[in-house]
């Protein structure tokens, strides 16, 4: 097991270094540097510029180096002290930025995976079990729509009906009674009451995705000659289902963190900018318009390092729970 | 010598070769594959009207310009976020009796003196009559034929008839859409064209050669669809410069959506050709002392071409909304340019959408009919791709 989880971690190595090298270019693709961006909003607000102040500030943040030069310092500062360079939008360190906002975007990633989980599963065994019946196709048709609805859209009907018929704005986390009130009870609730839309938006491709996926497993589990002979025992239906069928057709289950994660995280930048809510998202989004590039750069990076963080924990899952895995 | 002999009263014991099978012989007994599949997908009702609702969706990108009522620039200040009109068939004669005549009602405007907002009710004492291949707004099929005839509009170009009502400039919407479906639906296309390239170039190779070379294109497919894609998308297109023209900015979000969108199809090729590699045709032309080329192009390839244009079909609606939700966000296409993505910009905030839902209404439902019909279509075919399997 060790093995395999040390092996897992050095596959890795290659492919953060490849996601570190798109970010680095993402970074890089906007015309001029970001010294140049400085020496204009400087300009704008009338302050004198000295040319031999900027000429060291070009050595000291080393623009004029080659470009795998600029890579190494970026990428050595980010890994030996955790500086992710300088946002001068904000005029502070990206690294106080970002935290935050990567928190809550993994917490709403994690919680719309516990919805998926939680919806999916149920459904996905009824669908097996009861194939072509009217629930069967009920829910079919449901999650054709939940495919081919994009996660915008999606939240803008929301949000347009919860107009409509509650009368409640929809945006943001809290209600603005609560946004700068300590945690209660009350607190909790509202949260709850504006969090479901954002999870229901972001997570209805996955369980559309992943109920297909497990009603087709399921089917192919149930017509074994093993559950045949349970049921023949006298086995009651729902354990001959629950006991080993369901349990095989678990594994799409593990392995989906690995492929819905990105989309999760990809569903909750757009779905944030939507709602407004106080996630990478929006900032990734000001960021960009505002060719603030060390800030975006960071976000990019650190949602696919996320998501492959999550496809890590998705492969040692499995292989806990399937023995053919780890062995092989 | 043996002796024949007859034995009388024998029992008729018939040929000792039973005839051909008689009548009708069963059309796909010597069928090619591709009747095959055709016959495969055919059975599929679903596929197939969704084949049709796709066709169509072309057809209308493709004479945008004659089938919307007007020009999608064309604004009139005094008619800003109108509702739609009906098309009504009979109308009241003066003379009281009702009479057949193709029209849709008229608005009258109202002032809210509080917040000044107009606001339009349809009235249904107004009549504008309207009909087919009308004189209407000049335009030039392509940028090339010069005509002024549309398939539907006013009879008197200076009537209004806003099917889909108005956005907040006054133009009208259903052209608007009729428009921005041959935007968002070509890039589609041409967009799946370059990661059809890319993906089957680079599946190829891997699959083919193996070794260090898989390896390497393994690890930069592996790269790529562990990105968040949203996010990435964002990140390219920002850096498009705003002083770009429209045409450019169109290329190169194109390339933009395609760039990521390959992955999934060099993966399947690749497969596909470890599969095929082995097999004997394939070793057959190898030692008739075939090049590489040709074997990959001619021999391993067209065995493949169904599954690629099932998996291109089922690709094609991430590039779609992939273009809308970047227009949307305002990073993608810009006006003058009208795509899907650019209408839904105008319905970004609740309280527009709250005042004139048709704006979100009309091109979400474009989008979403377009990815489920991609979506049934390209279904439709991956079952077919195979036509030998039971």
């Amino acid at each position: 097991m060790l093995n395999y989880v040390i092996k897992r971690l050095i596959y890795m190595i290659p492919t953060l270094i490849g996601m570190s090298i798109i970010a680095f270019t993402i970074i890089q693709l906007p015309p001029g540097d970001y010294l140049t961006s400085m020496l204009a909003s400087m300009a704008d607000s009338g302050a004198n510029i000295d040319p031999g102040q900027i000429q060291r500030y070009r050595e000291i943040y080393g623009l004029d180096a080659p470009m795998y030069e600029q890579y190494w310092k970026w990428i050595s500062g980010i890994l030996l002290r955790g500086d992710f360079g300088y946002s001068f939008e904000w005029n502070r360190p990206v690294g106080d930025l970002i935290w935050e906002r990567m928190g809550s975007t993994l917490g709403i990633s994690i919680a719309s995976l516990l919805f998926v989980w939680a919806v999916s599963l149920p459904i996905g065994i009824y669908s097996a079990m009861r194939r072509h019946s009217v629930g069967d196709y009920a829910f079919t048709f449901l999650g054709f729509i939940g495919l081919a609805v994009p996660n915008f859209i999606m939240a803008l009907v929301l949000m347009y009906f919860s107009y409509k018929y509650f009368g409640q704005s929809v945006g943001g986390l809290f209600s603005p009674e609560y946004a700068e009130a300590p945690w209660s009870w009350g607190k909790f609730v509202d949260l709850m009451a504006h969090l479901w839309i954002p999870i229901v938006v972001i997570g209805t491709n996955g369980t559309a995705a992943l109920i297909r996926i497990l009603r087709a497993n399921l089917t192919d589990e149930l017509n074994k000659p093993y559950v045949i002979t349970a049921k023949a025992k006298g086995l009651p239906e729902y354990r001959a289902v629950v006991k080993y069928p369901v349990r095989i057709a678990l594994n799409p289950f593990v392995s989906a963190i690995g492929w819905v994660l990105p989309e999760l995280i990809s569903g909750v930048t757009i779905t944030a900018i939507v709602l407004n809510l106080p996630t990478a998202g929006p900032l990734l989004l000001r960021a960009l318009i505002s060719q603030d590039m060390y800030l975006a750069g960071s976000f990019i990076l650190l949602m696919g390092v996320l998501t492959l963080v999550g496809m890590l924990v998705s492969d040692i899952l499995l292989a806990l729970l399937d023995p053919r895995i780890r062995f092989n | 010598m043996i002796a024949h002999t007859f034995i009388e009263d024998a029992p008729e014991t018939g040929p000792a070769v039973s005839a051909l099978k008689t009548g009708k012989p069963i059309e796909t007994d010597a069928a090619g594959p591709w009747r095959l599949m055709w016959t495969k997908f055919v059975r599929n009702k679903v596929a197939v009207v969704a084949g049709i609702i796709i066709l169509m969706l072309y057809m209308i990108g493709l004479f945008a310009e004659f089938l919307a009522p007007t020009l999608p620039d064309t604004s009139r200040p005094q008619f800003t976020n109108a509702p739609p009109q009906e098309i009504r068939l009979f109308a009241d004669q003066p003379d009281g009796s009702r009479e057949f005549l193709l029209h849709v009602t008229g608005y009258t405007m109202t002032v809210d003196q509080a917040s000044l907002r107009r606001s339009y009710v349809i009235d249904d004492n107004q009549v504008v009559p309207i009909g087919f291949f009308v004189q209407g707004a000049p335009y030039k099929l392509w940028g090339v034929f010069p005509s002024d005839t549309h398939l539907i509009g006013p009879l008197n170009p200076s009537d209004t008839m806003y099917l889909l009502g108005t956005d907040k400039l006054g133009r009208d919407l259903l052209s608007r859409l009729i428009h921005g479906t041959r935007i968002s639906m070509s890039i589609g296309l041409i967009g799946v064209t370059i990661s059809l390239i890319l993906g089957v170039v680079l599946g190829s190779i891997s699959g083919f050669y193996g070794g260090w070379i898989d390896l390497v294109i393994q690890r930069v497919i592996e790269v790529i669809s562990s990105m968040p894609t949203i996010p990435l998308w964002l990140g390219l297109a920002a850096a498009i410069p705003l002083t770009w023209s429209p045409l450019t900015v169109y290329f190169v979000i194109t390339l933009i959506v395609s760039l990521f969108g390959w992955t999934g199809l060099a993966r399947e090729v690749r497969g596909r050709f470890f599969a095929l590699r082995s097999e004997d045709f394939v070793t057959a032309a190898r030692l008739d002392g075939s090049s590489e080329r040709r074997l990959i192009f001619r021999h391993i390839l067209p065995s493949l071409t169904s599954h690629i244009l099932a998996v291109v079909t089922l690709a094609l609606p991430t590039m779609i909304v992939a273009e809308t939700a970047l227009s949307f966000l305002g990073i993608g296409l810009k006006a003058p340019v009208v795509s899907w993505g650019v209408l839904l910009q105008d319905a970004q905030n609740v309280r527009t959408i709250a005042n004139a839902s048709w704006l979100l209404i009309w091109p979400s439902a474009a989008v979403v009919l377009t990815v489920l019909a991609y979506n049934f279509l390209g279904d439709g075919l991956r079952d077919a791709a195979d036509p030998y399997e039971s």
